[in-house]
Formats: C-alpha cells, sequence, structure tokens
C-alpha cells in the first residue's frame, strides 16, 4: 500500500556538510524529511535495505551514493566501494546480492583513463562478488561539479530464509560482534587527501563482507537479532541507531574493540575517536548468547574472520546509549557526532 | 604507544584509584578544580569521576580557549573572510562555533573559502600555494599554540608572503586563573594544572596560587595516571596543610618553561590591554596581538573589522558554567534550546567544553540505575 | 586545550634543520623542531607534538621514575601496614 506524506519536521534552513556525514544532521534529515514524505506516517527503524514484496516474494532492494575525494586511495577506489557498499547493505539486512544497477554522474574534462579505471575496478569488484552488474546509466555534467565522478549504484538481492534482522528482537544479555579493525577506511582517506603531513601504512579495508555473514549466519542464524555495516559515521552511529530502535544500553569493553596501530596513532595524533571513523568492509551483530561461541568460532576460521571479537553486551542501562568501558572501571558515553569527525588542537 | 600506554595500565589506575580513596577518607569533601580543557576531556574520555571517591568534586575550569571567544570575534573574523579572494584558515575545533550568522561551516556551505588546518604552518603553506588569494589564520589557544603561531609568522616575515595575516586570539592562562580565584561564588581547594600550557610558561608562573592564595597546585600531564597521580599529590598537600607548586608531568614539563618558546612569543606578541573572555567579562592583560614589528600580518590591521560586541541570550549560562559556578546541565538551555546540533554556546561545541563533555559523555550515564553492573 | 602526542624522531631534513618526521606507532608525521632551537633532538629522541611543532623533548629517566613511583604508592602503604603492626613509632 502506498502511504500518505505525513508532515515535515526537519527545521535547518540550508543543507551542509553535516548533513551527509552519517551522523545526527543525517539522521535528522532523513528522519524528518525524506521518511515523512517518502514513506508516509509511521515508519519503523530504518534499516540499511529494504523488503518488498513482489507477487509473494520478499526481494531486498537498497540503493547508496558514492562521493568520495580522492577517487583511489591505497586499498581501492569509488568503482569498488559502490559495489561493496551495496553488497554489504544487502548482506547485513539479510540478503544475497544478485544484480546491481550503476549511475555515473561524471565530470566534464574527466580524463577518459580514469574513467576506465573504475569501471575496469567495478567489473573486478562485481566478479569478486558474485554479483552481475545488470544495466546502467550515465549524465555527464559541467566542469566544477561532481568532483570528477559521482556513483551510484542499486542492487536487488535474494533473502536468506534462516534469518530474521529486526532491532526490535535485541534483548538483554545479548552479544554485540565486530568483524574486524575498524577506521581504516577513513583515516586512509584523510591520509589519502593529502591535506595532512601524515603518512602511514593504511589500505581501505573495502571488501563484500556478504561471505563472512553467509558463514555467521549459517553457524548462528536463529541468534541473529541485527546486523549492519558501520560505514560513514562509524560503529558509534550504527550502535546508538540500535540503541535507539531497540530502547536498550550498548556496552562496549574498550580492551576488545580492535583497532590497528596505525588508525590508533592518527586518531591520537587528530583527536579522533576511532567508533566514529567509517568503515567499508566490516560489519557489527548482535547475537544472543548461545549462539555466540559459535558464531565467533565460525568467523575467527573463515578467510578475513580472523579478528573478529565479541566487543560487549547489551543491558538494560544505561538505555539506548552506547557506553564503554575501560578495564579499570572507568566508562564513558559515546554519542554520535553531528557531522564529520572533526581533527581537534584542544 | 610508547609514553601513552604505560599510563593507561589499568592494575595501576586501580591501584592509584585506592590510594586516593584511602588519602581521601570519608571526612570532609574535596573541590578541586582542572583548569585546563584538555583535562576536562581526559576526565571523560577516561571516564575518571567513576572510579573517584564521591568527596572529590572536580570542577570544570576555564582553560578552553574556543569556550571563552566571545561571539563577536567569530563574526569579526567571518567578516572579514567575506571577500572574495579570501580564504579562512582555521582548526577543526572552530569550525562549528556559532557567530551570529551562523559557523564557519556554514558560511563554507553559503561560499566562502573556508579550509581546516591542523598546524599554523598548514596556514602559511597555503598562502604561499594560492598567491592569487589572501590566507587569514583565525589562530586560537593558550601558550601552548601561541609559540608556533609566532614562529609561523616570523617565517611569513622572513620569507616575504604577504598574501598572509593571523587574526589572533591567542589568550593566556594565569589572568583566567585570577578572575577564578577572585570570583566571590568560587570554594575551591586545589588546582590541578594545565599540563601544556606549562612546557611553555614552566610552573613558576603559579607560585602566587601557591603562596598568595595558599592553594596547592600542581602541573598535570594527561593520562589516566598522570591525573590520579596529581590527585594524590594534591590529597597529601592538603591533608599536611601545605601550598606549593608541584611537577607531576616531570617527563614533559620543564620547571623553567620553554626559552626558545618564549623568544618566539616575546618578538611577536605584545599583550592588549585588555581583552573580553565570554563568560568572565574583561580581564587586563590577558590577551596577546602582534607588536608594530609584525602589523603587516596582523589581520585587525590589514582589514576593516566590525568589532561589534555580541552579548549572549540573557537565558545562556555560559560564564557560570566556564567558572564552575554551574554544572553544565544546571543551565536551563542545556539539552533543550542548546544541543550539540544546534548549540548557543561554544561550551556546546568545543570538544573539551564542560556541556559538550557532559552532553556527550555523561548525562545519560546519570540516568543508569547502578554503574555497579558497568565495571 | 591541549592536545599533544609523544613521537619518535626517525630523521631530520637534511636541507632544513627545523624539520624532522616522527613516527608515532606507525604513523609518520612531519613536524617541526624551530620551539627546541636551544635543546635540538636527534633521531631517536620523543618528543611531544602539538600542532605541529615539537613542544619539549620527553625524558625517558622521569617517564620511568614516574613509573617506579606509581608502583610503589601500593607496595609502600603495604610496607607501612605492615609496620604499623609491629608497634613502631608512626611512619609518614
Amino acid at each position: 500500500m502506498l502511504a500518505e506524506s505525513a508532515p515535515v519536521r526537519f527545521r535547518d534552513p540550508q543543507i551542509e556538510m553535516a548533513h551527509g556525514a552519517g551522523g545526527r544532521a543525517s539522521r535528522k534529515l532523513v528522519e524528518g524529511l525524506f521518511a515523512p514524505l517518502l514513506f508516509g506516517g509511521a515508519f519503523g527503524p530504518l534499516g540499511d535495505a529494504a523488503h518488498v514484496d513482489i507477487n509473494g516474494t520478499k526481494v531486498a532492494i537498497t540503493t547508496d551514493g558514492f562521493v568520495v575525494k580522492p577517487l583511489s586511495f591505497p586499498g581501492g577506489s569509488i568503482g569498488e566501494l559502490a559495489v561493496n557498499g551495496t553488497v554489504n547493505d544487502l548482506a547485513v539486512s539479510g540478503a544475497r546480492a544478485e544484480a546491481l544497477v550503476v549511475t555515473y554522474v561524471l565530470e566534464a574534462g574527466l580524463p577518459t583513463p580514469v574513467l576506465e579505471a573504475e569501471v575496469r575496478a567495478m567489473a573486478k569488484a562485481a566478479r569478486d562478488a558474485g554479483v552481475r552488474i545488470a544495466a546502467g546509466d550515465t549524465k555527464v555534467v559541467e566542469h566544477g561539479k561532481a568532483d570528477q565522478m559521482y556513483v551510484t549504484t542499486t542492487g536487488i538481492g535474494r533473502l536468506l530464509h534462516e534469518v530474521t534482522i529486526d532491532p526490535r528482537s535485541v534483548r538483554v544479555g545479548d552479544r554485540i560482534l565486530l568483524s574486524g579493525p575498524i577506521g581504516d577506511h577513513g583515516i586512509t582517506i584523510l591520509l589519502a587527501r593529502g591535506e595532512l603531513d601524515l603518512e602511514a601504512d593504511l589500505r581501505s579495508d573495502t571488501r563484500s563482507v556478504f561471505p563472512l555473514v553467509e558463514t555467521l549466519i549459517r553457524a548462528a542464524g536463529p541468534g541473529i537479532r541485527w546486523m549492519r555495516d558501520p560505514t560513514r559515521g562509524g560503529a558509534a552511529t550504527s550502535l546508538n541507531e540500535l540503541a535507539r530502535d531497540c530502547g536498550l544500553g550498548m556496552v562496549l569493553f574498550e580492551g576488545q574493540i580492535p583497532v590497528r596501530d596505525a588508525v590508533r596513532g592518527a586518531c591520537e595524533l587528530l583527536g579522533l575517536d576511532p567508533l566514529h571513523i567509517a568503515n567499508e568492509g566490516q560489519f557489527l551483530a548482535v547475537v544472543s548468547p548461545e549462539y555466540v561461541d559459535a558464531a565467533i568460532n565460525a568467523l575467527n576460521l573463515a578467510p578475513g574472520g580472523s579478528e573478529a571479537q565479541v566487543i560487549g553486551e547489551v543491558r538494560e542501562q544505561p538505555a539506548g546509549t552506547v557506553l564503554v568501558t575501560t578495564l579499570y572501571g572507568g566508562s564513558r558515553v559515546v554519542d554520535m557526532l553531528v557531522g564529520d569527525p572533526l581533527p581537534r588542537i584542544c | 604507544m610508547r609514553y601513552v600506554d604505560e599510563f593507561r595500565e589499568p592494575q595501576l589506575i586501580s591501584k592509584t584509584a585506592e590510594e586516593i580513596r584511602r588519602l581521601a577518607g570519608t571526612e570532609r569533601n574535596y573541590r578541586m578544580m582542572e583548569v585546563c580543557g584538555g583535562h576536562t576531556h581526559a576526565i571523560y574520555r577516561f571516564g575518571l569521576k567513576d572510579i573517584l571517591p564521591e568527596n572529590i568534586e572536580l570542577i570544570h575550569g576555564p582553560g578552553c580557549p574556543v569556550c571563552v571567544l566571545p561571539m563577536g570575534r567569530i563574526d569579526d573574523g567571518l567578516s572579514i573572510a567575506q571577500q572574495s579572494n579570501v580564504i579562512f584558515a582555521a582548526f577543526g575545533d572552530m569550525m562549528r562555533v556559532p557567530g551570529t550568522q551562523g559557523s564557519p561551516f556554514e558560511h563554507k556551505a553559503r561560499g566562502m573559502d573556508v579550509r581546516i588546518v591542523y598546524s599554523p604552518s598548514d596556514a602559511l603553506k597555503l598562502a604561499r600555494l594560492n598567491p592569487a588569494k589572501h590566507v587569514m589564520f583565525f589562530a586560537i589557544g593558550f601558550e601552548t599554540t601561541a609559540p608556533s603561531t609566532a614562529l609561523t609568522i616570523m617565517r611569513a616575515k622572513a620569507e616575504g608572503i604577504r598574501n598572509f595575516s593571523v587574526f589572533c586570539n591567542h589568550v593566556t592562562i594565569i589572568p583566567a586563573i585570577r578572575a577564578i580565584l577572585d570570583s566571590p561564588d568560587m570554594r575551591l581547594d586545589a588546582f590541578i594544572g594545565p599540563g601544556h600550557v606549562s612546557t611553555v610558561i614552566g610552573c613558576r608562573p603559579y607560585e602566587w596560587i601557591a603562596q598568595n592564595e595558599r592553594k596547592p597546585i600542581v602541573v598535570s600531564g594527561f593520562e589516566p595516571l598522570d591525573m590520579l597521580q596529581s590527585v594524590v599529590m594534591l590529597l597529601r598537600q592538603l591533608k599536611a596543610g601545605e601550598a606549593k607548586v608541584e611537577n607531576q608531568y616531570k617527563r614533559v614539563v620543564p620547571w623553567e618553561g620553554n626559552r626558545a618558546a618564549l623568544r618566539a612569543m616575546a618578538e611577536v606578541f605584545e599583550l592588549r590591554p585588555y581583552f573580553e573572555w565570554r563568560g568572565l567579562g574583561f580581564i587586563s592583560q590577558s590577551a596577546l596581538r602582534f607588536n608594530d614589528k609584525y602589523a603587516e600580518w596582523d589581520a585587525e590591521q590589514r582589514f576593516e573589522v566590525p568589532g561589534i560586541r555580541v552579548t549572549d541570550p540573557k537565558a545562556a549560562q555560559c560564564g557560570e558554567v566556564l567558572k564552575g559556578v554551574l554544572k553544565p546541565h544546571q543551565c536551563k538551555l542545556f539539552g533543550r534550546e542548546c544541543t550539540p546540533e544546534h548549540p548557543i554556546g561554544a561550551l556546546m561545541v568545543s570538544s573539551e567544553g564542560s556541556c559538550a563533555a557532559y552532553h556527550n559523555y555523561e548525562h545519560r550515564k546519570a540516568a543508569m540505575v547502578s554503574l555497579s553492573s558497568v565495571a | 586545550m591541549c592536545l599533544a602526542i609523544p613521537g619518535k624522531i626517525v630523521e631530520i631534513a637534511s636541507d632544513n634543520q627545523d624539520s624532522a618526521v616522527v613516527d608515532v606507532v606507525g604513523v609518520r608525521r612531519k613536524i617541526d623542531l624551530g620551539l627546541l632551537q636551544d635543546d635540538k633532538p636527534v633521531p631517536g629522541d620523543w618528543v611531544l607534538i602539538h600542532v605541529g611543532f615539537a613542544m619539549s623533548k620527553i625524558s625517558e629517566q622521569d617517564a620511568a621514575d614516574q613509573m617506579n613511583t606509581l608502583r610503589m604508592l601500593g607496595e609502600m602503604h603495604g610496607t607501612l601496614q605492615e609496620v604499623k603492626g609491629y608497634g613502631l613509632e608512626e611512619v609518614n
């Protein structure tokens, strides 16, 4: 049934960069303007993908835009991000990506070899992810717009019936799992921009997480409550959204959150928190206690899953909040940021 | 991370916390002010309040250079950058601080050329790379940061780089501490002294606090063990009825300070007769400006600035929170009209502003039924 | 007010004595040594970095002393308790 539009609650007079950063400002825009107008009145928790019913068959569908600068960076390029990002959104909603369609918005003056390299990268990423690119569209805009190229991908996928993702199914005592180290992608991009006199041996973690998600589902399917790929806004944002959607507390153990040394060093130097940094090849999962051992063992044995860790658990308090605790009994609340994480000197 | 991880060792932290509980006892309350915003940030980041006994209260001081900047100064800086060939360069800390017409980021969205820099030298580099433009660096910070600005300006002069200027909002810490101690509503027992400012000014400038005001002050590092050890040292002084300046941060802070840094500052800066501090009013001899030798690089002398004083909305209690008289959540606007997304005052924007720290790190913890299940 | 991080000097620029590279767990950053003119660090030294400038050399000795003092905290108290048990005069 097509819903009637509901009233717009978004009051900011103009759009700012913060609205695209994945944090609080983004959430206000989505929930205050897009959702009421497009989804109508009472919309539930917004997930990474939507499941639509076509003649009795449920199909997962999702879309994502990629505006990364620079286009190419250690570990990948916009082409890979565009494929993996959409495949991952489908994966964490419990679906296997079957086909992608892609739109390219190209800037006049973009050198053809650059475009060709990106399309090659997309083709390879799609082959590696086992998904076909079925159709596409292209537009060209004037020189000075589109930062060389913007890419949007829309993906459809087949639901894996062994799992149901629903934040409302999360219970006190559930464990929070993370597939691997956080912060690699965001810091790599920051360094690749070249504005900082910082260098590190870091690569984007962009990859399809579907194989690991499938492994997790096979080992712990009935125990999986929720999954998400923490892209812009970082793990903190994803977990805050979950905390809010289920009304419980997400308590993380600081010593157990995997972070590479170089990411940690860069974050300390810039005054950033790895929990707020974007990832492109990781996912979070909430799993019931009965299944968590099987889940972690299966992940650790699977290719690319050796660094998966239990990083926390769900508790009643503090409700709707993410809390990080230390080994010595200290704790701090980790909130969503308003916009992008900003390096600080103070 | 060397020189970091050792000072975050959980067992040692627990042991030191135990020593603090033993020293603090239960018969009296202790009110200690950490002057520096970096210490405020550390307290929240490491959850230190959770492991200090209830009878030790940490009061947040005014050492947050973003928080004490009056809105009018942000307006002034942005007005210079309105000109089409000017690049506004500032640290990330400044980007969301509201002026009356919006923050630097909001101005950027409306077309102003606003860049984040990570060092004053980055701003100078921008000037070198953009000869057709003028780069204006919006400088903030206490004595920790001022020498770097000074050195950068000296280099600009030496290289003859003329398309560069600095809008200088550097302030000094001692007058701020004096203002706190002169404040009638203040009742403090001791100070946790600023660690990084002291790498420049040394420990001597604090001697009057101990000698004249009879308050102990310990210059402290920023890791959990540093701050906890400083509390131990303060408690020992208080229990012994002593009041002296001690240097807990010896590995980094020289008692005599950094002569080269002080020389650079003396070469470039002079003290303003007075300067307005948001929430603290006008304080004499508390801020720096360029002297005549460097007038050409002083944005206030190169450009017209409106210089309009902007007073905070009456309901905003930034001043009292800055002075530690009120806790953030006691301000009527906290969490309602004033949030991180729509900050009224800089204390809600700055990563070390007490309101932001409290909002982001703390207030939902307060709602928790019991913290004992956390550890 | 002052985010400052310890880093190890790994290289000093040959054409500019004030320019150096520090390493912080594998992250390399170019920094300015202009404020340490009176006590120039050499590769291998650790410095405290703030806004891209070295502010101070870090004293390994002082750091070690501090760790010792901290480690002795609990022990000292334990020792005191023991000594008290001997019935001798109060040691402070």
